[in-house]
This record gives structure tokens, C-alpha cells and sequence, in this order.
């Protein structure tokens, strides 16, 4: 067993706190208020290689292994959870399955720009009646000569109003059911498509999350990803490595609501001494903490497997069950901690709490997460 | 034991029921949004009584007794959480002090007004002292038949609203319980002004304010109880305050449970309705479960404090119980929901924003803990 990071992960760590400190830690809560896509930040973060960030240098990337990313986005994650999401889905859910399915011209198209953040990209999986039960996709692709054109709607799309590049899952035969899912990458400037509209949510405001219309999208056959009826296989493994995004985003809500905490603790007094000294909040901050850790370690082994080549499926499910929750709960407790000023929005746990809401939902709810766990262990 | 309604008490609720859902619920959503409540709203609220629900009926009030307040609180909370800590402020720890404290002309002067609807507020908590109350450092000077007050109450829920102000003071320089005094304020005393309305997570339609004292003459004959009563007055009026907050959190349990049901019989997974999905079967189970356990202990408090019963330690279990259950019953009614639970087309992703707050204002979960735990070691130790 080594625990300890290299200098590399060390330096990359860093370079992200860093920059979520300068970057995006003065604007987080204006963001959040006004819903603003941190459109500059995003720009950045591309010129830092941390859209790319496990993408092969040949193709783009930084080449950086996934120790890194899960270091790297609980920085980021920590100054702005919205900035996180963005973060995740380019590198998870774009970059990762254009690099592990995409063909070499594909790579070179689209993997290349967007591993370089030229590009920005979306996964569009989720739909009206697509959620925990995502094989049931009504979207359509119907062959007609060298083209695809595909109909149907998508929603919670993360990145969905901005991204240029979407993977986009769809229906060729609803008689074979998931078999019959084909993935396609999809130019958002194809002519009908559509951003039907942009939820308004309880956190991560400043990622938007959009409802994506297709209406008859012609998409060229070589724009095809992956197999025939792989289409479902390549929505599930992206999420097994989305997962780990996911849970570094939980886990940098948690550090920054945990930081946040121990810091008013030692400092606000309450019955004549700081009420750090108070076992109840000593007890608070033990279970937090310790939720943190035990987090933090499951996520690193589920990036650890991955970069090892080994199956992490699994362990990137339970990083993601218990990374959310605990960040829920460790978020809550911070508000506790805080009071009534916690209820306030002039205080950053207020918005940690809100985003910390939506780590068990997305990318495969605690529900699902759970489906998956047991699945391996009963296998 | 009789575990039934009066009469009274249920016409009460349906009454209540039938109002929210015409005059409240429809709008609720925007009053979010706008962080405002309508005057109109307000005006209905009080052609409907509810400034004067606790007041005695010869000064104006329907004389209701606490069970009845409950369910009333727990209707209005169903559809507005906002309106609901309106009502509760008003009719709890913003005119009980007066009520209980109050000499005979200042009650027969003020609570008929307040029981036709100017409203009142309550102004303890302040930058530096929440939990720790008797940390406040509001001062009252005396000043001849006057006391003259200085300093910044915060958390003052009905703020901006608000005729009438109970305040908690200490004479200048002293420390510890003994020289708190309670007062009450009058909105126009010159030195009064509201200098901040906060911006909240949750509860956004009610205003919760910082009102700042500048030397604010009070007449003598405004304080309540006597010198150094002020502690006391604040602790007897919590008491009543957290079995309202208590119903206010089981109103928002209850939309929670039965909009996660309405939303589970309407969406379909893996062909078929989450009604049939076991594991959402078991967060229905446990949700009602939790629910119903906060309600009968908020129902005991409301009853004891009726039969004149000391109540502290019920009052305290019931808020503890009832916030903590509506907190996780809001949480589970999210996830019921997925992502649609995380927007604001759903009218879940409002309560779990308001349920926040019902475990930090009026005692935190914390100081209900310190409270129950002392009655328990009192009894048992």
C-alpha cells in the first residue's frame, strides 16, 4: 500500500487549488446568483489542460493519470461546484468515450479540440421518461443513406445550452430494447437542434442544465460511436468513470463545507468560548471529517483501479454513493454549525448545501448506485 | 386517552385547508421567487383571523386553544412555510410575552391591535449571541420613567412587517441572565429602523430582518414582567414558539410526502409506476413513519400546554422531532423526484429549502437537545 501522491499528482493539485482559489473562489457566489456560466473560467481551465485532462497528450490532453483528475476537480469542485460539473462532464463523459470507442478520425476531429478546450461538449443520455431507467430511450435514429437522423428530446443536459459536441444516445429498434441504443457525436450547429429551455435548480446554478430538442438531425454514418447496438455499453462505462468525477465533485463540496465549519467553530463564541470547545460541535466535526476521509479514500482507490487497468466499476459506484452523501450530510452539518448565518447567503455554506443536493442525483442516483453494487456482489 | 379531533379543531383545519389551497398555495411559488408576500395576502390573512388565532376572544382573538393553532400552522405550512412563520411569530413569541407579562392597560391597549393584525416580532437573537441568548448586549439605560435603548437585533422574522416588537435588553455594562429586560417596541419610536432584510436559502417570501435601536425611548410601563424578567419572559414564550415551529415543520413534511406519492403514481420505471418499486415503497413507509411518530409528540406538547401542564421538555422533543423528521422526509422527497426534484418547476425543491431553517431558528436541534437533556437528568438524576 502507498498512500502518498507523487510529485507530479502534488504539482497538479496544486495548480488547480491555485487556480480555483484565484479563479474561481471570488465569483462563485455571484455566479450561483445570477446563474452565469463561468464562460471565462471555463476558457482557462481548457488553456490548463484540465478539459482534457486524461486525454493523451498525442490526442490534445495532459495525459495526466486519474489520481490527478479526482485531485484536481475536488479543487476546483471546492471553489465552485458548477465549475466542477462542467469540468466532469467534458473529461468524463466527451473525452473519455471519444477516446475509448471513437475511431481515428473522430479522435482527431473531435477528441483533439475538445481535449484542448477549443471545444466543449455534453452527454445526452437522461430524457423526460429516460432517468434511473435510461435503457428506456425514445429518441430515434433512423438510417437513411450515409446519415443518421435522429428525433427526440433530451434533458438535464449539463453543459447542453453551451457545448458545441454532444454524444447523444439514441433508439434504432425498440424491438431489441437497450440492444438497439446506438451513440452518436452530434454538432450542436446541425440544423434541428434545438435548447428548448434551461432549468432553474436548487444549486449548481452556474452549470447550465438544459432540455435538448433533435428534430430531424441528419448525422453523417462516421459520425456513428462505437458498435451496432453498443450504444447502452458505451452509456454505462462512460458513467462508471463519471461516477469518479462525480464523487471528486462531492468531495470538494464537502472539504470546502468542512473548512468552512472548523474555521467559524474556532472562531464564533457562543456561552463565553469559541463553540469549537462544545462536544457537541467537536462531535459534528469528527463525523465529518471522517466521512470526508473515508470519501476521499474510496474515490482515489476507484481512480487508483482505473489507472491501473484493473475493473473499477464498482468501486467507482460506491465512491459515488458515499462520496454524495457524505458531502450532503457534511454540508448539512456545516449549516448546523453555522446557525442561522448557515441560512444565509452571505455565508458560503448556504450554497454548498444547495450543490452538495445534487451529487446523489445525477449521473446514476444513490438508487442506482446501489443497483450496481449489488449487482456486482450478487453476480 | 382520546386520540380524536374536537369538532372545533377539525372545522378549524378544513377551514384553513380550503383557504390555503385557494389564497396561498397558488402563489407560493412566486412569493419564493420574489422574496415578497403580497399585501393582499396579508389583508386576507387578517379578515381571516389569523393575527388573532391565540388571542382571548373578548380582545378581538378566536381564542383558539394550541392543538387547534397546531393543525392551523401545519395547514398554512403545507402551502407557504413563509406564511406559516408569520402566523407562528405573531401568535407565539411576538405577543405572548405581552400576553403573559404585559401589564393590564399595555395588554388592553396593544393586543387587540395585534389580534385585528399588526403584526409583532421578536428581537432576541443578535450577531453574537444565537444559541448563547444571554450573550445579547442590547442595552437599556433608564432614563427617568423611560428606558432608552441601543443596539442591533438580527434574525427578526417579520421585520419589515411588523407594528410591534417584543426586544430584549440589559441594563448597560451588566452580564449574565439577571439584568435582561423585555420590552415592547413600537414601530414608529424614533431610533427604530429596519436596516437590512436577509437573503435566505429558504423561507424567502417571510421577512427575517436586521433592526437596528438608536437610543429608542421606551416608556416604563412597556416593560414586561419586571427587571430582570427579560430571560424568563423569552424562555416561557420559546416554549409556546417551538410546538408552532414544530407543526409549521410537520406542514412541510406532509407536502413533501404527499407530492413524492402524487409525482411516484404518475412517473413510470422500468414499466411501471414508482408506486410499485420497492425502494420507494420503503422511503413512502418511513417517511409517513417518522412523520406521524413527530405528530403525536407535537400534539401531546400542544395538549399539556392546554391543560396548563408544564411543557418545556414535550415542547422541546416535539421541535426536535418534527424538524428533524420534515428534514429528512424533504431530502427523500427530492430524491423520489431525481432531477426534477433539483428544479423549481417542482414545488419539492422549495421545501427542501425551507425545512432547512425549522432545526436552527427558535433553538437549534442542539439546544432542544440541552433542553431535553436537562429536564431528563432533573426527573431521573
Amino acid at each position: 500500500m502507498n498512500f502518498a501522491l507523487t510529485e507530479q499528482q502534488r504539482m497538479i493539485q496544486q495548480a488547480a487549488r491555485d487556480f480555483a482559489q484565484k479563479e474561481l473562489a471570488p465569483h462563485a457566489a455571484r455566479w450561483d446568483r445570477d446563474e452565469e456560466f463561468p464562460a471565462a473560467a471555463v476558457k482557462k481551465l481548457g488553456e490548463l489542460g484540465f478539459l482534457g485532462m486524461n486525454v493523451p497528450e498525442t490526442y490534445g490532453g495532459a495525459g495526466f493519470d486519474m489520481v490527478s483528475y479526482v485531485l484536481a476537480m475536488e479543487e476546483i469542485s471546492a471553489a465552485c461546484a458548477s465549475t466542477g460539473v462542467i469540468m466532469s462532464v467534458n473529461n468524463s463523459l466527451v473525452c473519455w468515450p471519444l477516446e475509448t470507442y471513437g475511431t481515428e478520425a473522430q479522435k482527431q476531429r473531435f477528441l483533439v479540440p475538445l481535449a484542448r478546450g477549443e471545444l466543449l461538449g455534453a452527454y445526452c443520455l437522461s430524457e423526460p421518461n429516460a432517468g434511473t431507467d435510461a435503457a428506456n430511450q425514445q429518441t430515434t435514429a433512423r438510417r437513411d443513406g450515409d446519415h443518421w437522423v435522429l428525433n427526440g428530446m433530451k434533458n438535464f443536459i449539463t453543459n447542453g445550452a453551451h457545448a458545441d459536441v454532444l454524444i447523444v444516445f439514441a433508439q434504432t429498434d425498440p424491438a431489441l430494447k437497450h440492444k438497439g441504443i446506438f451513440a452518436f457525436i452530434v454538432e450542436t450547429r446541425s440544423e434541428g437542434f434545438a435548447v428548448i429551455s434551461k432549468e432553474k435548480k436548487l444549486g449548481i446554478r452556474a452549470s447550465d442544465t438544459a432540455q435538448l430538442a433533435f428534430d430531424g438531425v441528419r448525422v453523417p454514418a462516421d459520425q456513428q460511436l462505437g458498435a451496432d447496438g453498443a450504444g447502452f455499453r458505451v452509456a454505462m462505462s462512460t458513467l462508471d468513470g463519471g461516477r469518479i468525477g462525480i464523487a471528486s465533485q462531492a468531495l470538494g463540496i464537502a472539504k470546502a463545507a468542512l473548512e468552512a465549519a472548523v474555521a467559524y467553530a474556532k472562531t464564533r463564541e457562543q456561552f463565553g468560548q469559541p463553540i469549537a470547545k462544545f462536544q457537541a460541535i467537536q462531535w459534528k466535526i469528527a463525523n465529518m471529517a471522517t466521512r470526508y476521509e473515508a470519501s476521499r479514500l474510496l474515490t482515489l482507490r476507484a481512480a487508483a483501479l482505473k489507472d491501473q487497468g484493473e475493473p473499477y466499476g464498482e468501486q467507482a459506484a460506491m465512491a459515488k454513493l458515499f462520496a454524495s452523501e457524505a458531502a450532503s450530510y457534511i454540508a448539512e452539518e456545516a449549516v448546523q454549525i453555522f446557525g442561522g448565518n448557515g441560512y444565509s447567503k452571505e455565508f458560503p455554506v448556504e450554497r454548498h448545501f444547495r450543490d452538495a443536493r445534487i451529487t446523489s442525483i445525477y449521473e446514476g442516483t444513490s438508487e442506482a448506485q446501489r443497483m450496481v453494487i449489488a449487482g456486482h456482489r450478487l453476480r | 386517552m382520546d386520540f380524536t379531533f374536537s369538532e372545533q379543531q377539525t372545522m378549524f383545519r378544513d377551514m384553513v385547508r380550503d383557504f390555503a389551497a385557494r389564497e396561498i398555495a397558488p402563489i407560493a411559488a412566486q412569493m419564493d421567487r420574489e422574496a415578497d408576500m403580497p399585501e393582499t395576502l396579508v389583508q386576507k390573512l387578517r379578515e381571516g383571523g389569523f393575527f388573532g388565532l391565540t388571542f382571548p376572544e373578548d380582545l378581538g382573538g378566536l381564542g383558539v386553544d394550541t392543538t387547534t393553532y397546531g393543525l392551523v400552522v401545519e395547514e398554512l405550512s403545507a402551502a407557504s412555510a413563509g406564511v406559516a412563520v408569520m402566523i407562528c411569530v405573531h401568535n407565539s413569541v411576538g405577543s405572548y410575552p405581552i400576553a403573559m407579562f404585559g401589564s393590564d392597560e399595555l395588554k388592553a391597549r396593544v393586543l387587540p391591535r395585534m389580534a385585528a393584525g399588526d403584526i409583532a416580532a421578536f428581537c432576541v437573537s443578535e450577531a453574537g449571541a444565537g444559541s448563547d441568548a444571554a450573550a445579547l448586549t442590547t442595552a437599556a439605560a433608564r432614563d427617568g420613567d423611560r428606558y432608552l435603548l441601543t443596539g442591533s437585533k438580527m434574525w427578526v422574522t417579520n421585520g419589515s412587517r411588523a407594528r410591534y416588537y417584543v426586544v430584549l435588553a440589559r441594563t448597560p455594562g451588566s452580564v449574565g441572565h439577571d439584568s435582561v429586560h423585555a420590552f415592547l417596541v413600537e414601530r414608529d419610536a424614533p431610533g427604530l429602523s429596519v436596516a437590512k432584510k436577509e437573503d435566505k436559502m429558504g423561507l424567502r417570501c417571510s421577512d427575517t430582518c436586521v433592526i437596528e435601536l438608536d437610543a429608542v425611548p421606551v416608556p416604563a410601563a412597556n416593560l414586561l414582567g419586571r427587571e430582570g424578567d427579560g430571560f424568563k419572559v423569552a424562555m416561557k414564550a420559546l416554549d409556546g414558539g417551538r410546538i408552532g415551529i414544530a407543526f409549521q415543520a410537520l406542514g412541510i413534511g406532509r407536502a413533501c410526502l404527499e407530492a413524492s406519492v402524487r409525482y411516484a403514481g404518475q412517473r413510470i420505471a422500468f414499466g411501471e409506476k414508482l408506486w410499485h418499486i420497492p425502494t420507494v415503497r420503503d422511503k413512502f413507509a418511513d417517511m409517513a413513519a417518522r412523520l406521524h411518530a413527530a405528530r403525536l409528540t407535537a400534539l401531546h406538547a400542544a395538549w399539556l400546554k392546554d391543560q396548563g401542564r408544564p411543557h418545556t421538555k414535550e415542547a422541546a422533543m416535539a421541535k426536535l422531532l418534527a424538524t428533524e423528521a420534515a428534514g429528512h422526509v424533504a431530502d427523500e422527497a427530492i430524491q423520489i423526484h431525481g432531477g426534477f426534484g433539483y428544479t423549481k418547476d417542482y414545488d419539492v425543491e422549495r421545501y427542501y429549502r425551507d425545512v432547512r431553517v425549522t432545526r436552527i431558528y427558535e433553538g437549534t436541534s442542539e439546544i432542544q437537545r440541552l433542553v431535553i437533556a436537562r429536564s431528563v437528568i432533573k426527573e431521573l438524576g
